[in-house]
């Protein structure tokens, strides 16, 4: 545990040479997709969707949308080239590191920058006046679980992995057609039958209907629980293939 | 003497191959060991065991009277390892690849950062303390490496080549550290396949082959042993060497056609050398040398290429 902070410690030392770019682009990219989705096309969406103006509608989808693809973007490049180039994880392996640590440190950072990404937009979503519930901080808790529900099996993925045109097809059949199919642009019950499993069996869309209800103070209910243990069942799973193939790497 | 590394029957598998052959190693507190060997011959399989990041597949391994299946950290706590390829933080500063690393080995920031400067200043890099590392010479690099490794005052220190690819004054640099890294009393076990590597800095040392130990001991006593005291070197003007190879029958305890030389191991060069005049062999040129490391390797693992 103490070990896997001293990791989670040198990724924010490295962190800190880029904070400021990627800050920038954490609270640019939001603001833009709120103005062209939110402003732009919701001004077409009368009478908003299920009850609430579509602008408040989608805004939870899209934090909940940032948070997995900050987590895809973290879990995916670095890691490959972490194991590929940089060879960072066996200059840890080679320390009084165990597997569970530098995998655990890693996606604690992860999950630290997912944390900022998701608050920096729930910012912007303040000043466009869209909060109207006190449970709208717990997005952030969504955020952090989808996001590591994704980042985890994205590890696992990427670590098994040598070439990044394998990345290549990750992004185009699984993150692309789960960011559109999930609910967070129009409700899934708007997709045909087939689709709609695709969005009920990936982890999005269970963030995004958590996300929702905390932003719009709706009542969660015994669904919402399924979402989280869901989500959990990624998490450990994911957890548990990539602790596999970080070993079977790194310890040969 | 205490054995701060114990091999007994070590071996290695991968699937289909064994890289390392029940091999047996003592390596005592302060010496300086050397695995030689060329390209396959386990010295890499070897140091990844001593390691621990490699579990042995048979066999009896104590890393300082410790088990690497069951204590890998607590020994990886007690090395250093320099790897035989760079895996520095490129985009961190030369500083701050020392105190991050520190920080795995649980060491306090201050103290990480006092023994980073310390550690920079050994390695005649505190000019450069706050550069990043991707513009650094090669050798700059492996001196940041070597200086990496020993952030944790280690008993032992690991290093997989340390000079491979540097370029003359950078490897007479490092060696001169890891010499005094000896004077201090750490223990350095190196793998190597340059010769005058091994006889700079080594002790002792093994020849491996084929996943085996061939020879072991002192680089003296291994020229003692496999090779003559001295080589005169023979070149003939004419095409084929292999004509005069008879004509010198019986003139030393061994003799070795090349291509473009004659190898004769001899005990007195100069007197072997006068014989072959007496011979009135006429060679073109005629060199008499010490007999080397290298002789007693190439003697031992063959001059066909492995890889």
């Amino acid at each position: 545990m103490v070990a896997g902070a001293y990791v989670l410690e040198y990724h924010l030392v490295n962190y800190r040479r880029t904070w400021r770019s990627s800050a920038l682009s954490t609270l640019v990219l939001p603001l833009l997709t709120m103005l062209g989705f939110g402003v732009g096309v919701g001004s077409y969406v009368s009478g908003g969707v299920e009850g609430a103006p579509y602008l408040d509608w989608i805004v939870p989808g899209l934090i909940a949308s940032t948070a997995v693809q900050t987590a895809i973007g973290e879990a995916t490049w670095p890691v490959l080239s972490y194991f590929e180039w940089l060879k960072v994880y066996f200059a840890q392996a080679a320390a009084p590191l165990r597997v569970a640590d530098i995998l655990g440190g890693h996606l604690a950072f992860m999950a630290f920058r997912v944390l900022t990404a998701a608050a920096a937009f729930l910012v912007v979503a303040a000043v466009f006046g869209t909060i109207h519930s006190w449970w709208a901080p717990l997005t952030l808790v969504v955020s952090v679980l989808t996001g590591l529900a994704v980042a985890a099996p994205s590890v696992a993925y990427s670590s098994s992995i040598s070439s990044d045109s394998y990345l290549a097809i990750l992004m185009r059949f699984a993150v692309l057609p789960m960011s559109l199919f999930s609910g967070v642009f129009f409700p899934v019950e708007s997709l045909p039958v087939v689709l709609r499993w695709a969005a009920y069996v990936l982890p999005l869309w269970h963030g995004v209907d958590l996300s929702r209800d905390a932003m719009l103070g709706l009542a969660p209910g015994w669904i919402g629980l399924l979402h989280v243990v869901y989500l959990l069942i990624w998490c450990v799973a994911g957890w548990a293939v990539a602790h596999r193939c970080f070993r079977r790497r790194l310890v040969v | 003497m205490e054995s701060l590394i114990h091999a007994r029957g070590l071996v290695k598998r991968f699937e289909g191959f064994t890289a390392v052959d029940g091999i047996d190693v003592d390596v005592r507190r302060g010496e300086a060991f050397g695995f030689l060997g060329p390209n396959g011959a386990g010295k890499s399989s070897t140091m990844r065991m001593i390691g621990c990041v490699s579990p042995p597949t048979d066999g009896v391994l104590r890393i300082l009277g410790l088990d690497p299946r069951r204590d890998g950290p607590k020994i990886r706590a007690k090395l250093g390892v320099c790897p035989q390829l760079d895996n520095l933080d490129i985009e961190l500063s030369v500083r701050e690849n020392l105190t991050t690393y520190a920080r795995f080995f649980g060491i306090p920031r201050r103290v990480a950062r006092q023994r980073a400067d310390e550690l920079l200043e050994f390695v005649q890099l505190t000019e450069r303390a706050d550069s990043k590392v991707e513009p650094l010479s090669g050798g700059m690099k492996r001196r940041l490496t070597i200086a990496r490794a020993l952030v944790n005052e280690p008993e032992i220190v690991l290093l997989d080549e340390p000079t491979t690819g540097l370029d003359p004054q950078a490897r007479h640099l490092v060696w001169e550290r890891l010499f005094r890294l000896k004077q201090q009393g750490v223990t350095l076990v190196l793998t190597t396949h340059y010769m005058d590597e091994a006889e700079q800095l080594c002790d002792r040392l093994v020849v491996m082959d084929g996943g085996r130990i061939v020879a072991e001991g002192s680089p003296r006593a291994l020229i003692e042993q496999y090779s003559t005291r001295e080589v005169v070197e023979l070149r003939f003007a004419a095409e084929s060497q292999e004509a005069y190879a008879e004509k010198l029958a019986g003139l030393g305890e061994r003799l070795e056609v090349l291509p473009d030389r004659i190898l004769l191991y001899v005990a007195d060069g100069d007197k072997a050398a006068a014989e072959v005049q007496r011979r009135s062999l006429a060679p073109a040129s005629v060199l008499v040398r010490r007999s080397s490391l290298e002789d007693v390797f190439l003697h031992l693992t063959g001059r066909t290429l492995v890889d």
